[in-house]
């Protein structure tokens, strides 16, 4: 793994706590938002990093999800709805020293900003996107959302059901270029924090997509996916380098069937795991982990979590750098003086 | 035989033609060798929204009018002396603006059935009486540049490319101006295509010979040079002066320039022009829409730079949201405007000041935000740095307003010192201060200021947002008192700036009938329309306003001073209703909206009628 440019933390200097990153507000997120534990686990990852407090950024749009950079005791900027990608790429464009980090939600990233998100992805900034997915509304009271799967009746704004077809975030994001592509739980707290490390370590633009629980307009939309009791039949966990096993015993894997994933009884004495998908996070080609990312658009597949793709590719910012220092040592260091008198002069005296 | 020159103190041309007969090219070509022979000139280029419309069209006719003179001089002129039409559609677009005995000079090839009847003639205006007004002169400017280009290895299409370098060949004859610069424009523009270099100035040279051993003229002219005040000039269009004036707000401040924009008409040679300095540190970025342009400006000044974003009116619509971010916020960002004519798309290649009302009011809540008008084209150079200095000084973004005229206009430019130049000081924070915590809305007493600190500062983590913030510790509030008075801070903030700007100035009369008041692109009208009847003696005044939020403190006085107040506007009365209500003053409006500078003689119609009103009583 390269090293980031984030500048460390000097050696000696004392060693940061979560508590370090708790804001002095109250957290006004409801009883039991799945927003409480992505906030403590990034909390407790930060430290881990390596980098100044003072060095880190968190920008927001709007939505529940958004407003999170008031609780971190860090840098933090709440902009307006959907143009959090824009106003990161700013920051970091003018302070590449900066780890910066987006919070966004399935309506922020998707509907609102979907334009800006795809950008974002595709120019591949080193900064880091969380998108909280609870599939509607929140803030605004439990209308439908661009994750919201189609015909559901729950939502105020589709009460006799959503007409719209759900993005699939991951799709979206491996079809606009990103390079570092991931997925992981709310409640799966051990699962989250390797998941914002690794986005931290990669070198470029990465997205986690993050399954989060609205208990009040939405609770339990990702049920088989949260809960202790069905996770492991419903959720297959993605390593570089292995194949695609899940269940309590893990007694069942995901092989390819054509071009279709199918899933395969391990005890079955037909079936070994020679047979399943072996999972390569740093594939360029996007086929796979595209594969990957539909499996949760199929009913009774598990959803994959984890790294679906992590791939090295320039970064806007070194480009920009780049070419900043390439015309400097071309044309020298801009001359004011030289450049108002660029092209033809005459003196009158 | 030479033939004998008569001086004469000004003249206006205007070069007319299809969109792709290269009259932008050949009338920016006149314009820098007529400055560097020292005269003083003003441009008015006006071309079709299409690029490339059909060939012989009205809707394709391109046109390039420039004035020229020995004395100072404001606007491109009203009619011209000469007019080059190309073709029989730019004959019949144009001729509406050559002078009675104006000459007329036209490319006869042109002429043929078809070209006449898209131009919607039924017979050849040559040959009938309508032009005996004026002097004709029709030349067969496609033969003759066929026939002295052909010993060169260009096609016969690439061939007819080189016509416009015909024609001004003439025109440089015409008005005895050097071929040297032109052809040393050449051999740079085609230094990497060099086949077109020769055949160029091949074509420049026939089109000035042309006119040496033919009948044609019998007299040609000369404008001597223009008196100006001692020191360095160069030819400088506004958009350039604005990309000059930002890197030099950047370089002075020490802040880097962060430049995000979507392509827009006329506002795109901005981006255009950032993107070549590189070696300045300054960084564009061409973003995925007008929303993303100003985020980029809004993020980089959050991180401690210089963010800037531009675009023409139909993009500040999309960016209003983003600038309102920025005002409560408070950091510091310049947008931008370079006005064309609207409502919506309206007329994207025509100019207009209609926007004034939208940068005033276009937001939502109670949103102030200062504004700052550039006059003409070098002026842009001082009015962006000068809304770059208001922007970091008082934490606020501040909107530039330009326009298409002045924008893409071009004249004479005194080069500046860079010690004139004034002080930009960023002033980061770097310590939390007298409390431990740092304190985001902590103003500066003076002027209101709230402190920049931005990220990467030890100690000074702190957060901010659209959403309304506590006094001074900028923590998120729905508390009724603190709204009202943060609304209250953010509306004096900007009336302070009234503080920090120079007196206002007055040309001509100091008190007396008529005040001309102005603001924008209708400078150079506006002031000749003044010193026309200053030279009369009549009383009449004209003040051209930089600071249009705030308004300068003197202005109510200066109002007071005179009978009349005429706001003459290229909107259907933007500034007057602002100064109707801020001062309650009965000022009349002379309004224009046609994508059309004003002509100097309509302002003299209108302000003749009122000066006998003024007399009745």
């Amino acid at each position: 793994m390269k090293r980031k440019r984030t500048s460390r933390i000097p050696v000696g200097a004392p060693t940061l706590t979560k508590d370090d990153f708790k804001s002095d507000q109250d957290v006004r997120w409801c009883p039991s938002c799945g927003d409480y534990s992505i906030l403590a686990q990034t909390q407790r990852t930060l430290p881990e990093l390596g980098i100044p407090k003072e060095n880190i950024v968190f920008i927001s749009g709007i939505g529940c999800s958004s407003r999170f950079p008031y609780y971190m005791n860090t840098y933090g900027f709440h902009t307006i709805h959907g143009r959090a990608p824009t106003i990161a790429s700013g920051v970091k464009m003018a302070n590449p020293e900066l780890s910066v980090w987006v919070i966004t939600g399935d309506g922020d990233a998707l509907s609102i900003g979907g334009n800006h998100f795809i950008h974002l992805m595709r120019r591949n900034f080193d900064i880091n996107v969380l998108l909280f997915n609870n599939r509607v509304y929140g803030l605004t009271k439990g209308q439908y959302s661009p994750t919201s799967e189609r015909g559901q009746k729950m939502y105020q704004s589709a009460s006799i059901g959503s007409l719209d077809t759900p993005f699939n975030p991951l799709s979206l994001a491996l079809a606009s270029g990103a390079t570092f592509v991931a997925r992981s739980v709310d409640v799966h707290t051990d699962h989250l924090r390797p998941m914002l490390k690794a986005a931290f370590e990669h070198k470029g633009t990465s997205f986690i997509e993050i399954y989060q629980n609205c208990h009040i307009f939405n609770d339990d939309t990702f049920i088989l996916q949260r809960k202790k009791e069905h996770k492991t039949d419903h959720t297959v966990l993605l390593e570089h380098g292995e194949p695609l096993v899940f269940g309590a015993e893990h007694d069942k894997g995901i092989r390819l069937n054509g071009f279709q994933p199918e899933v395969v009884d391990l005890t079955d004495g037909e079936h070994t795991i020679d047979d399943l998908i072996v999972h390569d996070q740093h594939a360029e080609d996007t086929t796979l982990a595209n594969f990957l990312a539909g499996m949760s658009d199929t009913p009774d597949l598990p959803h994959p979590m984890g790294i679906f793709r992590s791939v090295q590719h320039p970064c806007y910012e070194n480009l920009m750098t780049n070419q900043i220092r390439t015309a400097t040592e071309r044309m020298g260091e801009g001359d004011l003086d030289a450049l108002l008198h660029d092209g033809e002069t005459w003196i009158v005296s | 035989m030479r033939k004998p020159v008569e001086q004469i103190e000004a003249a206006t041309i205007l070069f007319a033609g299809d969109s792709g007969d290269g009259s932008q090219t050949i009338g920016t070509q006149m314009t820098e060798t007529t400055a560097l022979i020292g005269n003083d000139v003003a441009t008015l280029p006006d071309y079709p929204a299409e690029i490339r419309a059909p060939a012989g069209s009205l809707a394709g006719v391109s046109g390039f009018q420039l004035h020229f003179s020995s004395e100072q001089i404001h606007t491109p002129g009203d009619l011209c002396d000469v007019l080059v039409a190309m073709n029989p559609a730019a004959l019949k677009v144009q001729l509406h603006k050559l002078k009675p005995n104006g000459i007329l000079i036209v490319n006869t090839d042109n002429f043929a059935r078809r070209n006449l009847r898209l131009a919607g003639y039924e017979e050849d205006p040559l040959e009938s009486q309508d032009l005996t007004k004026y002097q004709v002169f029709g030349v067969e400017l496609t033969s003759l540049t066929r026939k002295a280009l052909e010993t060169t290895q260009l096609s016969t299409s690439e061939i007819d490319r080189c016509k416009n370098f015909f024609a001004l060949g003439m025109i440089l004859w015409l008005y005895n101006r050097p071929m040297e610069y032109t052809m040393k424009w050449i051999k740079a523009k085609y230094a990497k295509s060099p086949q077109y270099i020769e055949p160029n100035i091949l074509a420049l040279r026939a089109g000035n010979t042309y006119c040496d051993m033919t009948e044609q003229f019998a007299v040609s002219y000369d404008v001597k040079p223009a008196t100006f005040e001692p020191g360095t000039y160069r030819n400088i269009e506004g958009n350039m002066a604005t990309v000059l004036g930002l890197i030099a707000a950047s370089h002075q401040s020490g802040l880097p320039l962060v430049y995000g924009s979507y392509p827009i008409t006329p506002a795109s040679d901005i981006l255009h022009g950032l993107a070549k300095y590189r070696n300045f540190g300054v960084v564009t970025m061409q973003m995925e829409d007008e929303i993303a342009a100003v985020g980029v400006a809004i993020g980089a000044a959050f991180s401690g730079a210089l963010g800037v974003t531009g675009s023409s009116g139909p993009g500040l619509a999309l960016k209003a949201e983003a600038i309102n971010l920025a005002m409560i916020a408070e950091l510091p960002i310049v947008v931008c405007n370079i006005q064309r004519a609207g409502p919506s798309t309206g007329m994207p290649t025509k100019t207009e000041q209609s926007d004034l009302l939208q940068m005033f009011y276009g937001r939502n809540g109670e949103s102030p935000i200062p504004i700052v008008a550039s006059s003409r084209p070098f002026d842009c150079f001082e009015a962006v740095y000068e809304a770059c200095r208001i922007a970091v000084k008082y934490r606020t973004p501040v909107i530039f307003l330009s326009d298409l005229y002045i924008g893409m206009g071009a004249e004479p430019w005194k080069i500046p010192e860079l010690s004139e130049l004034p002080e930009i000081k960023p002033n980061f924070t770097t310590s939390a201060g007298p409390s431990d915590e740092f304190e985001p809305y902590l103003r500066d007493p003076e002027t209101l200021a709230r402190p920049w600190a931005k990220p990467g500062t030890l100690g000074l983590e702190h957060r901010i947002g659209g959403l309304e913030k506590s006094d001074v510790t900028g923590h998120v509030s729905y508390d009724p008192e603190n709204h009202e008075k943060m609304v209250e801070i953010r509306a004096e903030k900007v009336a302070r700036i009234a503080n920090d700007i120079p007196p206002t100035e007055i040309f001509g009369a100091q008190e007396g009938d008529i005040l001309l008041l102005g603001w924008g692109g209708t400078f150079g009208a506006l002031r000749t329309a003044a010193e026309n009847y200053v030279a009369e003696g009549l009383p009449i005044g004209h003040v051209h306003l930089r600071h249009l939020n705030p308004f300068p403190n003197d202005l109510g006085d200066i109002l007071n001073r005179f009978k009349k107040i005429l706001i003459p506007e290229l909107n259907s009365g933007q500034l007057l209703q602002l100064i109707r209500a801020t001062y309650l003053i009965d000022a009349i409006g002379i309004n224009k909206v046609q994508g059309q500078p004003f002509h100097v003689f309509e302002l003299h119609t209108k302000i003749d009628e009122i000066l006998k009103e003024i007399e009745h009583f």
